[in-house]
């Protein structure tokens, strides 16, 4: 074994790095000269100094152009991985800028270090092929997450949605590890080449079967597919606005992308087939029961919700289920439609929170009757709701249309003799279902009027740039989806 | 140059959203601006396009090129009459609609958003652009409605936005499938109209496809049984909604039925025929005996949309040129005088008295009262029951010459139709304005004002161009024709007897 050489580690993991050094900076400059300075100065300048450690991140990534892999796959760096990680950063920017209005802590310094721990635990995430690289740093993630969601001290619901997401994150965490051990044990390796080789051609035999349904249950949990579902409506109505932000978006994208590669790369020989009339027992089939399932209860829970928030975790789950028919369709233009679905859907979740968050602060509640007359009290503000609203159900010509037209014309064409149309109706189906309820909270705002006098909402400047810039890359994005597509 | 009336017409939309909130008289005139400029588009580029036969392109720029979609807007004669007729209504409905007050320039900017997209589906000869725009059409009916609407506004706004959201996405599943095996047949992806209508897509994925597209646009066209949003839809929309549903958005789901679903899958059509031409007979005669009961003033006439755009689908479903002709010009000549019927009723007459409700208008006496929309109801009756002179029955009769050939008893049944037709007419302008029932002495303090210029203007356009196309067809059939008759068209391979068998 070559020595370690830490200066080319450094080298590869540099966006890494400077963002852990922004961790420091951030918490440095928090305990000391922002010390007894007010909770929005604190925030301000907290806000500016991470951004600016993201952004000097994002720029190096985006420009270094590098291919490496180290230590037989712990950390690979392909110009690929390095744009998603430009995408991370800026879902974090965003998270960042529509958290600095909030009241919610008092601890300025421990958030936003915490936010920037859980996009490094991501960052090396999506840099690595080997599974116990992917389960330190998807742990490493989590945890940050369990505490975001546990951040507003003041509110019972908060410290439960944590502990909630906490104990089925802990659960999942065991599923993901016996399957790992599992796999470890049949193939020898824990890098995920070496594991397709390791399993080609031996067949599906029972631990096989075994290792693949509990890797499915684990990243199930991860990414919140029914029926491992059940702690995200809780996580994202009880967790601070920004923090559900967080947990929807950066994680999301992750999740889906170090999915995909396992089951793509490590699972490459077990794949099986979920065409009508044509299955064959593998990942795919258990996926694609999955997706229909998150894609049905999903889209058809989320009708009943009365908070917004609960409404976007039903809806998130349900965008789970079409990103997992990315997955399943295991091609390499199903895999970039795929991402190109997470990343713009991210970028939508980012931004509808943050209208949450700027309604929540004025009117105390995220129910969506206190979105009623949004349109007169706020007109930009409520502009940017509909752009997002009508994205996530799939209008077009927003990003959220588009991603859906890639993802399923990619399913179809996977399948031999359109054999995974019946997903795809499917899909389209939950879809139609999908915009009934994006409709009436866009009904509140549009249509319904504000209870009297109610005084116009003050948009925080930080957060309303940032959600008009998110509304603009919507709309671009959807427009003009090549400007996303040449990184994919 | 005809791509303008889109451009124009968004233009008007920012324009609006940058007006200040509460000047209302500005939001108006911005906005019959744009659409009278949008108009004159239209027709100057309809005149100037030299041979409305073929497919002129307008412009063709790659847009999403890893799945063949291109910026392809183009315009053949079926485009023009359309693309004509939605400036035409798109102006009229601006002026039916001039006494809105309650946020009065958000109103604008959905109605014009409204007409950009109806534009854009006209002129687009890419299948994902078509979509897009179709799809840009619903939300902008949805906020009309739900907000400025009367009678059971949400209700009716949701049902309306639910069924065009659902038809689409039938459609959408149809298109996917369609480009994944054109691309298996052609070799590249494609989304191209002209370059679909050349594929031979196997008998047996038509046989499935088609009715699913079919039926996916034909729920905007209204087809029995799918045409529970019409009425009403068409009700509680406020005036210049309604006018704009029948006007022109039953026409997009008719020319997405043509256009799309007809011109690709055309095994499909013919496997298919009969059960269409059922259904719209099912219409015509399902509306029109509806419409003759009902007690309130605009079901009638929403009923009666119903009825006339079985008409279209009737035409569509005979596959010959005669049929053709008279469907497309039944989607100008419905546009119209729709379009008129509802700017009487709901303007000219509920706006001032308030009430739709057959009992209560008998007592007032409203020819009378408000003479000018009497004579106008009386004249849009006439052109809508299809007498000689208007523009409704130079179609009717060429799409009963059509179908006669292919369904002779389904054509009687229409004819019955017809009759029907006539009789609601008659009964509407009986009731609705020319009562004999004994009158209730008019409420003094509450005079009903005058019919204003905007609606005198907006009426007499509308009159006129039926009666221009009922008199001189041919000014229309210029352009409809040749489209059909060429045998180098998109339309060929559904002329053809036998097809590709």
């Amino acid at each position: 074994m070559n020595p370690v050489n830490y200066l080319q580690i450094l080298q590869f993991a540099a966006p890494e790095t400077i963002v852990t050094l922004t961790v420091l900076v951030v918490l440095g400059a928090d305990v000391t000269v922002l010390r007894g300075k007010s909770i929005a100065a604190r925030f301000n300048v907290g806000a500016l100094l991470s951004i600016l450690g993201c952004a000097s991140a994002a720029c190096l990534a985006f420009h270094r152009h590098i291919e490496a892999n180290l230590f037989n796959g712990l950390l690979v760096v392909s110009p690929s991985s390095d744009f998603i990680k430009v995408a991370l950063l800026a879902l974090t920017v965003f998270t960042i800028l529509i958290s600095t209005s909030g009241k919610f802590t008092d601890h300025v310094g421990e958030y936003l270090s915490l936010i920037l721990l859980g996009t490094i635990g991501l960052m090396f995430l999506v840099s690595t092929e080997d599974l116990l690289m992917v389960f330190i740093s998807l742990e490493f993630a989590s945890l940050a997450l369990y505490i975001l969601t546990a951040f507003n001290k003041r509110n019972a619901k908060s410290a439960e949605a944590a502990l909630k997401y906490f104990l089925f994150g802990g659960m999942s965490a065991a599923f993901l590890l016996f399957g790992f051990s599992l796999l470890y044990g049949i193939s020898g390796s824990t890098n995920l080449r070496e594991i397709a080789a390791g399993i080609a051609g031996k067949g599906l035999d029972p631990l096989l079967l075994v290792a693949l349904v509990t890797t499915v249950i684990g990243f199930g949990f991860k990414v919140a597919a029914v029926p491992f579902h059940l702690w995200a409506p809780d996580a994202y109505e009880g967790a601070p606005t920004p923090s559900a932000a967080f947990i929807g978006s950066g994680s999301k994208v992750a999740s889906f992308y170090v999915l995909a590669k396992i089951f793509t790369l490590g699972f490459a020989g077990a794949a099986g087939s979920a065409v009508w009339h044509g299955y064959l027992s593998g990942w795919t089939p258990v996926v694609a029961i999955v997706a229909a399932l998150s894609m049905v209860l999903g889209n058809l829970t989320a009708i009943v919700q009365s908070s917004v928030k609960r409404l976007l975790a039903y809806s998130a789950i349900a965008h789970a289920g079409y990103m997992l028919l990315g997955v399943l369709s295991n091609t390499p233009t199903s895999a970039s439609a795929m991402m190109f679905y997470v990343i713009t859907y991210a970028l939508t979740t980012v931004g509808t929170f943050g209208v949450v968050t700027v309604v929540e602060e004025a009117t105390g509640g995220d129910a969506i009757k206190n979105f009623a007359g949004l349109s007169r009290r706020a007109p930009g503000l409520s502009l940017c709701l509909l752009i997002f609203l009508l994205s996530l159900g799939g209008i077009p010509p927003l990003a959220g249309f588009i991603g859906k037209f890639f993802l399923f014309s990619a399913a179809v064409s996977a399948g031999a003799n359109l054999g995974l149309l019946w997903l795809v109706i499917l899909a389209i189906a939950m879809s139609a279902v999908s915009f009934y309820y994006y409709l009436r909270v866009l009904k509140a705002a549009y249509v319904e009027d504000a209870v009297e006098n109610a005084p116009a909402i003050k948009v925080p400047l930080l957060t309303f740039l940032a959600l008009a810039l998110l509304a603009l890359l919507v709309v671009l994005f959807g427009c003009a989806p090549g400007l996303l597509t040449q990184f994919l | 140059m005809l791509a303008w009336t889109i451009y124009i017409t968004f233009f008007g939309v920012l324009v609006l959203m940058f007006l200040p909130r509460d000047n209302a008289r500005a939001a108006r005139i911005v906005a019959l601006l744009t659409a009278i400029a949008a108009c004159v588009v239209a027709f100057a580029g309809a005149i100037q396009q030299a041979n409305p036969g073929e497919v002129t392109t307008i412009v063709k720029t790659p847009w999403i090129p890893g799945i063949g979609a291109n910026y392809y807007l183009a315009a053949d004669g079926i485009s023009l009459v359309l693309v004509v007729l939605t400036g035409l209504a798109a102006v009229s409905g601006i002026l039916f609609s001039w006494n809105i007050e309650k946020r009065t320039k958000e109103f604008f900017a959905f109605y014009l958003a409204l007409i950009g997209g109806v534009y854009g589906v006209f002129l687009s000869f890419d299948v994902l652009l078509l979509f897009v725009f179709y799809e840009l059409t619903i939300i902008p009916k949805y906020f009309l409605i739900a907000r400025w609407g009367s009678t059971r506004k949400e209700y009716g706004a949701m049902k309306l936005a639910l069924y065009s959201f659902v038809g689409s996405h039938l459609v959408l599943i149809g298109l996917i499938a369609a480009w994944v095996v054109a691309k298996g047949q052609l070799g590249h992806a494609s989304l191209d109209l002209i370059e679909l209508s050349k594929v031979a897509f196997p008998i047996a994925f038509q046989h499935w496809v088609f009715p699913l597209v079919f039926v996916g646009f034909a729920i905007l066209a209204g087809m029995w049984p799918f045409h529970t949003w019409a009425p009403t839809g068409h009700v509680a929309a406020p005036t210049a909604g309604s006018m704009l549903l029948a006007g022109v958005v039953m026409k997009l789901g008719a020319y997405g039925c043509l256009r799309v679903a007809m011109v690709m899958f055309p095994e499909g059509v013919r496997m298919w025929q009969g059960e269409i031409a059922c259904l719209a007979v099912a219409g015509i005669v399902y509306g029109a005996g509806v419409a003759l009961v009902q007690r309130d003033f605009k079901f009638v006439i929403g009923y009666s949309s119903v009825s006339h755009m079985g008409f279209v689908l009737l035409g569509l479903a005979t596959l010959n040129t005669v049929g053709f002709d008279g469907a497309v010009l039944q989607m100008f000549s419905h546009g119209i005088i729709a379009g008129l019927l509802f700017g009487v009723v709901g303007r000219m007459v509920y706006d001032r008295t308030h009430t739709r409700d057959f009992n209560d208008l008998e007592t007032m006496q409203l020819g009378k009262l408000i003479p000018f929309a009497g004579v106008t109801f009386v004249i849009a009756g006439i052109a809508s029951m299809g007498l000689p002179g208007f523009s409704g029955f130079v179609a009717e009769f060429q799409v009963l010459m059509g179908a006669w050939t292919v369904f002779p008893k389904l054509t009687i049944l229409s004819g019955v139709g017809i009759l029907v037709g006539v009789a609601y007419t008659l009964r509407a302008v009986q009731k609705g304005f020319y009562s004999d029932a004994p009158p209730k002495p008019a409420d003094p303090d509450h005079p009903l004002e005058p019919i204003s210029v905007p609606e005198r203007f907006g009426a007499v356009m509308l009159i006129g161009a039926s009666l221009v196309i009922g008199l001189f067809p041919g000014l229309l059939m210029n352009w409809i024709e040749p489209c059909f008759n060429s045998p180098l068209s998109m339309f060929a391979r559904l002329l053809v007897k036998g097809g590709s068998q």
